[in-house]
């Protein structure tokens, strides 16, 4: 196990009170394994990327453990968690395109980073990583505003992964990029896997079709919670729980017809966060929803890393 | 149909009516707007009750607050407490004056500028460069000088003349990013044309920004006025809060101990754009739905 | 009823215009009463601008959008026939004023008349048309409302209106999936009342799922048009089959053979580079045949 998240509670302070992003994750993930992470806005799955490496002021951690490689991240230390960031946990965030600092041509601002991650440049390796994802060795003298999106993300891609982290988190690097841009950046992450960079990597994202090219295994969260955790294919071919059969149900995929087959959404909304109901939180929308969903469904290991939250499942 | 009766009346009286009972509860608006109407009323009544002249030499100089002169007198006897409510009265003359045009100016610019862009844009905004960097005291010495301006009335108008184009610049620039809105295009679509939309889609989502806009134009006409007045090329005739601090501050007011004669004219300065301030945070919160529920 | 015809729309760009760009090259397409049609494009493909041109929020640079054979004009009586919804739910509805405000701007600008009390029941029917509930929505202010909702309501304040063609430029791309087909299924339903819908995309699934012809954009020009199921079931243009094999599929590994080589005459769309492979499917490629 490369990474053990132990019934983490992360919390957001508001005016209102605290609003319970994650209310009790538990989930390991293994050595070279790709996480997919799915779930509706609001679902805690943002939340729980951004605990992995960075809080912000308003995220409380209120209970749980998160253990990396046998030593307990800082998660709330954010003075102590810089000597993991980077070396340990990466981060490619979502709007790669306001990361860099569009005032600085790109080696400079890979040196001045890596300098002060106490890190030499090792220039021929950068080159080498680059023309992996397939950027030319001339992008490190030009400036940001002067590559497309998908080299952007590609080029954050390839600097958040120059000390080869255990674990790299990508949260939602896709979503804001074309279809074709979108497949050669899945496919640099893959790489990214295979050439020994990062030992395992937690992909964020809406997007459940895309997540099954790429992840061994799929975890779907709901309301701050875990609904499911399975390998990819079994998440797809043979869901368990009621929340992830809709989600399938409701995507539509080339082929399908609004004339021939007519999908359905899944009716009502997420509960409010801040003063979650008792029991099972996907209760109200579920459509077997029985007695017995009064009461918090466990997690349990329906078949062998088969984990599902549900009592009818 | 029960149902929707229920939910009946949403007229545009309604929301006005949500919009005041918000603002009767918003603590910060009603301290500020409570303060500035004291003032305000000071300033409008008091010479009306006081009598006698601002200026008129009395025969106590240099005396504390007393029963007999509330603020005290100065160097030459003069009552305080008169020269304040007359001083208040002037300043809140020049201030509105001044602030009001300029800020209907700048408005008038900004908005139409903002919101049309291309050929009209530029045009709106060499014009407002040009103003911009014309040294406005200077300019402002000149005119009074050559023109012999003696009234609160003109003096507050060159003021507003002069003072418009920075808030110009500042409403341009956020009509240009409110105009890419979708909501703006949803507009148009309901058939709505262009002076219905800047007022009724752009302007109230910048009710707030506008207020202060004009809080600051009305500060910055307040002290350009005093700054006329040191110069002995303010109104002649009457007093002003600026012009009171000046002559304080000449006759070393400070060095000999007479703190009623600069204090209560800074303060009501200070209270008066203070005041504004606060009652503009109060009116964020009763425009801005999202603030409301905290 | 609607019909482009070699539209171009250049943006002038720079101090004083001094440069222009060309977002949409020599567009021609129709849209036909009760079809609904999907534009579907990455982003930089014009896509959106040719929805805004269609909506008179952008006027067109050369060649010409008619509607009912009269050309395009922005005003109260063209929109009352042809509505927009865009994609940012949030940024659509002005956030001081409560969402419900899209209505009664309706209701001033062409119902003034209609007394309150049937106005009410219009909008009643309206939205119970959409799948909300009065109740929930009513009153309330945007950020209250999520953004599956708002874009109901939206659809709702068009229906108030006879329209004949509503543009829907990426309504789905900000909601969550399990919303997302809901709103789609209303799209589709429009249909039946005999409107036409013009859905721009860059979501071939979602483009796929809901219209009866699809127009494939890029750089501003068409690529290839025709019936949707043989535009994704039979593509011809590289840049289609590049396109549909990028999408992730969820019960198919992605397509792994070589990208298309990108055809010679790829840059040769325009109404007149395209040409008609088989009765009603045009594709912009003057040598289908050898290209793959």
């Amino acid at each position: 196990m490369s990474l053990q998240v132990s019934e983490l509670k992360v919390h957001y302070r508001t005016l209102k009170g605290d609003v319970r992003a994650l209310d009790g994750m538990s989930f390991g993930l293994g050595d070279g394994e790709i996480l997919g992470l799915v779930g509706e806005s609001g679902c805690g799955k943002s939340t729980l990327g951004k605990s992995l490496i960075r809080m912000d002021g308003r995220m409380r951690r209120v209970g749980g453990t998160v253990v990396l490689d046998g030593r307990e991240l800082p998660i709330d230390d954010d003075r102590a968690m810089n000597e993991f960031r980077f070396r340990e946990v990466s981060l490619i965030p979502q709007y790669a395109m306001s990361a860099l600092n569009p005032t600085r041509k790109i080696r400079r601002m890979v040196t001045e980073l890596l300098r002060s991650r106490g890190a030499a440049l090792d220039l021929a390796e950068l080159e080498r990583r680059m023309a992996q994802v397939g950027l030319p060795a001339e992008v490190l003298d030009r400036y940001p505003i002067e590559l497309s999106g998908g080299m952007k993300q590609r080029m954050v891609m390839v600097i958040s992964t120059l000390l080869d982290p255990s674990l790299l988190i990508a949260d939602e690097v896709t979503s804001a990029l074309d279809v074709s841009t979108q497949k050669a950046v899945a496919r640099a992450l893959l790489g990214f896997r295979e050439s020994g960079y990062v030992k395992s990597m937690i992909f964020v994202t809406h997007d459940l079709a895309l997540t099954h090219h790429i992840a061994d295994t799929i975890m779907v969260m709901y309301a701050g919670r875990l609904a499911e955790k399975a390998p990819a294919d079994v998440i797809v071919k043979a869901p368990r729980h009621p929340y992830t059969k809709l989600l399938l149900d409701a995507l539509p995929e080339v082929g399908v017809r609004y004339a021939d087959r007519r999908l359905e959404g899944i009716a009502g909304s997420p509960p409010s966060l801040l003063n979650p109901p008792a029991g099972c939180r996907f209760r109200d929308r579920c459509p077997i929803a029985g007695e017995e969903c009064a009461e918090d469904p466990p997690v349990a290991e329906l078949a062998p890393d088969h984990h599902v939250a549900c009592w009818k499942a | 149909m029960t149902v929707i009766q229920e939910v009946a009346p949403r007229e545009p009286a309604g929301v006005r009516r949500e919009a005041l009972y918000f603002a009767a509860r918003n603590g910060k608006l009603m301290t500020g707007f409570g303060i500035v109407a004291v003032l305000f009323l000071l300033g409008l009544l008091g010479p009306l009750l006081v009598g006698g002249a601002p200026n008129e030499y009395g025969p106590k100089p240099m005396t504390p607050p007393s029963g007999e002169h509330w603020f005290g007198t100065t160097t030459f006897g003069q009552d305080v407490f008169t020269q304040f409510v007359h001083g208040l009265r002037s300043t809140f003359a020049v201030g509105v004056i001044g602030g009001g045009i300029a800020a209907v100016i700048g408005m008038l610019v900004g908005f139409v500028a903002g919101y049309r862009g291309g050929i009209v844009d530029e045009i709106l905004n060499m014009l407002t460069n040009v103003i911009l960097v014309i040294p406005t005291l200077a300019v402002l010495l000149i005119i009074n000088a050559y023109l012999g301006i003696r009234s609160v009335a003109v003096q507050g108008l060159f003021i507003g003349l002069t003072q418009w184009p920075w808030a110009a610049r500042a409403i341009r620039a956020q009509t240009f990013s409110l105009r890419t809105r979708e909501f703006v295009d949803l507009a148009r679509m309901s058939g709505a044309g262009t002076g219905r939309i800047i007022a009724r889609e752009i302007a109230p989502n910048m009710s707030s920004y506008l207020f202060m806009t004009f809080i600051l134009l009305f500060g910055g006409s307040v002290l350009i006025a005093s700054s006329l007045d040191f110069i002995g090329l303010g109104p002649t005739e009457g007093v002003s809060l600026g012009l009171m601090l000046q002559n304080a501050n000449q006759w070393s007011a400070l060095q000999l101990g007479l703190w009623w004669w600069f204090v209560p004219p800074g303060a009501a300065i200070t209270a008066i754009v203070g005041a504004l301030y606060v009652a503009n945070v109060g009116l964020d919160e009763v425009f801005n739905p999202k603030l409301r529920e905290t | 009823m609607l019909r482009l015809h070699d539209v171009t729309k250049e943006f002038r760009v720079g101090a004083f215009g001094g440069k222009s760009v060309a977002a949409v090259k020599g567009v021609s397409f129709e849209v036909v009463p009760g079809e609904v049609v999907s534009l579907i494009g990455e982003s930089g493909s014009g896509k959106s601008t040719i929805g805004r041109m269609i909506l008179g929020l952008n006027p067109v640079t050369s060649g010409s959008i008619t509607f009912d054979g009269l050309p395009v004009r922005a005003g109260k009586e063209y929109y009352r026939r042809v509505q927009g919804i865009f994609q940012d739910p949030f940024s659509s509805f002005n956030p001081v004023f409560k969402a419900d405000r899209v209505f009664s701007m309706i209701k001033e600008a062409y119902y003034p008349s209609v007394p309150e009390a049937e106005w009410r029941e219009r909008i009643a029917t309206s939205l119970r048309d959409v799948r909300l509930n009065p109740d929930q929505v009513l009153g309330k202010y945007p950020h209250q409302l999520s953004g599956g909702q708002l874009q109901r309501l939206l659809i709702a304040r068009a229906l108030l209106l006879d329209i004949k063609l509503l543009v829907a430029d990426e309504i789905t791309s900000m909601l969550d999936a399990s919303t997302r087909i809901d709103v789609l299924n209303l799209l589709a339903e429009l249909k039946a009342r005999g409107l036409s819908v013009l859905y721009i995309t860059h979501d071939l699934s979602l483009g796929n799922y809901l219209a009866e012809r699809t127009l494939v954009l890029r750089r501003g020009s068409v690529v290839e048009m025709g019936l949707t199921e043989r535009v994704f079931g039979d593509p011809l243009h590289p840049y289609t089959r590049e396109l549909l094999s990028a999408v992730p599929r969820l019960h198919t590994a992605w397509d792994d053979a070589a990208p298309v080589e990108t055809c010679v005459y790829h840059d040769r769309g325009g109404s007149d580079g395209l040409v008609e492979a088989e009765p009603g499917h045009f594709v912009a490629c003057a040598r289908l045949a050898t290209c793959s």
